[in-house]
């Protein structure tokens, strides 16, 4: 029950964000019943839209792996913070599912649960967001050609700047993060616009920039030992 | 070249992102220790959705410049910690308010 109180804001968020997803699903060929299918067993907003874009581009399959294993890297982390939140006992078939259930705000409520996470908080929580998640996708592949072409436009921003929300603020605690943060920028605009570079697909630079500079990232600026890596 | 199936595009996203979900839970019995992997992976999120966001946030938008506006305006709302759902609102806000 308390899953499904502190789900429910985030299910509210996820509707709003999904739908504007939808629209770039619609675009990409996809119909309501694929994107409600593709979003309810994916839940991972940067994921699913690089896998849309790729679908746009008809790009190679190896392209959506290699994009999805960069854009949800991070759930690799989470994954490994939330195994420490289970209680010692839990049957590794509950360990499973609390895994498949991460995304970043249903990780973060977990992860802020007092004492040891029980599976039905992560389920409910998980269930709730994921049923309004999924629906929004398919609503906004069949609403979104309904909506005038400068409701649209505008909201193919609100992504974007959901994307800005999760990044901008650690940045504003972390040194380090706000440097990264310009260098991604800066190069991502350069490799945009460079010859050779600029006819690569936006997949293959988002993975590649992505290893380098956190690559470079970590060599230069390790964070402390103590420190824990979440994000 | 010929059309692939948008049925494998999903199926090849969802198992990518599960599998990327589940292997840590299963693999990881302690916490890691290799402060380079650790870092790494701590930047991960931070440099792909910036390479994500820009400059694809300026080129989606009807023109660069409402791009450009959005995107610094999202920036602010975010350095302030308005929220995920409140900075989003706003991006599309002040980009409808352009177009019109």
């Amino acid at each position: 029950m308390h899953g499904l109180r502190d789900g429910l804001p985030i299910a509210l968020g996820y509707l709003a964000v999904s739908f504007s997803l939808g629209i770039i699903a619609a675009k990409a060929g996809l119909t309501a019943w694929e994107g409600f299918f593709s979003s309810f067993f994916t839940r991972a907003s940067a994921g699913e839209y690089g896998t849309y874009t790729l679908v746009a581009a008809n790009a190679a399959y190896a392209e959506v792996v290699a994009m999805g294993l960069v854009t949800n890297l991070r759930y690799m982390l989470m994954s490994a913070a939330l195994s420490q939140k289970i209680a010692p006992g839990t049957s590794w078939l509950h360990r499973l599912f609390m895994a498949c259930c991460i995304t970043d705000e249903v990780f973060g409520i977990s992860i802020a649960h007092r004492g040891y996470t029980p599976p039905s908080y992560t389920y409910s929580a998980a269930l709730i967001s994921t049923l309004f998640w999924a629906s929004g996708c398919a609503i906004g592949i069949v609403a979104g050609s309904l909506l005038p072409p400068s409701a649209v436009a505008a909201l193919s921003m609100s992504l974007y700047g959901m994307f800005l929300a999760i990044i901008i603020p650690q940045a504003h605690s972390d040194r380090n993060v706000l440097y990264v943060l310009i260098a991604s920028f800066v190069l991502s605009g350069l490799c945009a616009v460079m010859p050779v570079v600029g006819q690569w697909s936006s997949g293959m630079r988002t993975v590649l920039l992505t290893v380098v500079i956190s690559a470079v990232a970590a060599w230069l600026k390790p964070i402390k030992s103590e420190k824990d890596g979440e994000a | 070249m010929e059309k692939h199936s948008v049925i494998i595009y999903i199926l090849l996203g969802i198992v990518v992102t599960n599998l990327i979900r589940v292997l840590p839970m299963v693999c990881i019995k302690g916490q890691i220790r290799n402060r380079f992997v650790r870092s790494f992976l701590y930047y991960v999120p931070y440099v792909t959705l910036a390479v994500m966001t820009f400059p694809d946030m300026v080129l989606a938008a009807p023109t660069p410049i409402v791009g450009t506006v959005a995107l610094l305006t999202g920036i602010v709302a975010a350095w302030l910690r308005l929220g995920l759902l409140p900075v989003a609102a706003i991006c599309c806000a002040v980009a409808y308010l352009m177009i019109i």
